[in-house]
């Protein structure tokens, strides 16, 4: 079993609503010094085997045709627990 | 004409669409999105509404619905397809159209009457309108922002695939203030407002929507 995470982000240029009201609400709570916060997506893929670089790779098709429009977005693929601190795909 | 109004889980203009369309005098055709099928239309509406939920992206999902690949494949020909609002979105998922639409700048969802400006009258939609025609239709969305990167935006711009323009104040901080655009063919058109609201004196700001289901016999007989 592995478990493959991809976070999706809008890309830096697009504007980001969300993570705007975020940021608007961080003052009226007492949070002071934040300078921006955008709002992204994290998916948990659990895999019934290994994460293999050709499961891997599947994954990396999913992250663009589904799970990101890119478009308007970037992802970035990891595997979690697999220690190696690196494997981090960016697309 | 026979004029197919596709239903996905979580359409919620399709009836107002059918409606429009046969009050415009052509045929209605209940389309289903689990279907593989296009029953021979002349033409396709992918309707308003939150289909499956808007779940991940407006339109992520239903873009890999059965009908959608025979919808694109019918574009690729030529078959005349509008996409309103969700419509719309699902369509610039679907890669038949450009860009993107993404939440309205000011964060609330936009429901007004509101003015645009026809700025392209050579598509199947907008054969009836007059060049530069002014129309008030009703605009309803909640992620109806269009963006689009500025390459993009001067070939649309610079094609004439500029459908429609927003007047009056840009109601969801659409780039360059882009109501809906074409492709390049100009058989695919997409639009962020609803023309099937404004069909009737009845209810509604009027009738200036009729002519996007008209457009349809004009063009045919063009």
């Amino acid at each position: 079993m592995a478990r493959v995470v991809v976070d999706v982000m809008l890309k830096p240029e697009i504007l980001d609503p969300q993570g705007k009201a975020v940021h608007g609400a961080l003052p009226r709570l007492g949070f002071e010094g934040v300078t921006d916060v955008r709002q992204g997506k994290r998916f948990e893929i659990e895999l019934d085997g290994e994460a293999t670089e050709e499961r891997l790779a599947k994954v990396h098709e999913i992250a663009e045709k589904l799970l990101s429009n890119p478009v308007i977005e970037d992802f970035e693929i990891h595997v979690e627990g697999d220690g190696s601190g690196g494997g981090r795909h960016r697309a | 004409m026979r004029v197919g109004v596709v239903t996905f889980p979580g359409s919620l203009d399709d009836v107002d669409a059918q409606r429009a369309v046969r009050i415009a005098g052509n045929e209605a055709v209940p389309l289903w999105h689990g279907d593989h099928d296009l029953k021979g239309v002349d033409a396709v509406v992918l309707p308003g509404g939150f289909s499956y939920g808007d779940y991940l992206r407006c339109g992520a999902i239903s873009r890999f619905s059965p009908v959608m690949s025979e919808v694109v494949e019918a574009a690729g020909k030529g078959l005349p397809v509008l996409g309103i609002c969700n419509g719309f979105q699902i369509l610039c998922e679907s890669h038949l159209l450009p860009g993107a639409l993404i939440r309205n700048d000011h964060r609330k969802f936009a429901c007004r009457d509101q003015r645009l400006r026809i700025e392209n009258n050579h598509t199947p939609f907008t054969a009836a309108y007059t060049p530069g025609a002014e129309v008030t239709i009703v605009l309803k969305n909640g992620e109806g922002s269009f963006v689009a990167d500025a390459e993009t935006l001067d070939r649309l711009e610079g094609e004439g695939r500029v459908v429609a323009r927003y007047l009056g104040g840009n109601p969801n901080g659409s780039l360059r203030d882009i109501a809906g655009i074409s492709n390049e063919r100009g058989n695919v058109v997409g639009l962020m407002p609803h023309p099937e609201h404004a069909v009737e004196d009845l209810c509604g700001p009027g009738t200036d929507g009729l002519g996007f289901f008209t457009s349809l016999a004009a063009a045919a007989f063009a």
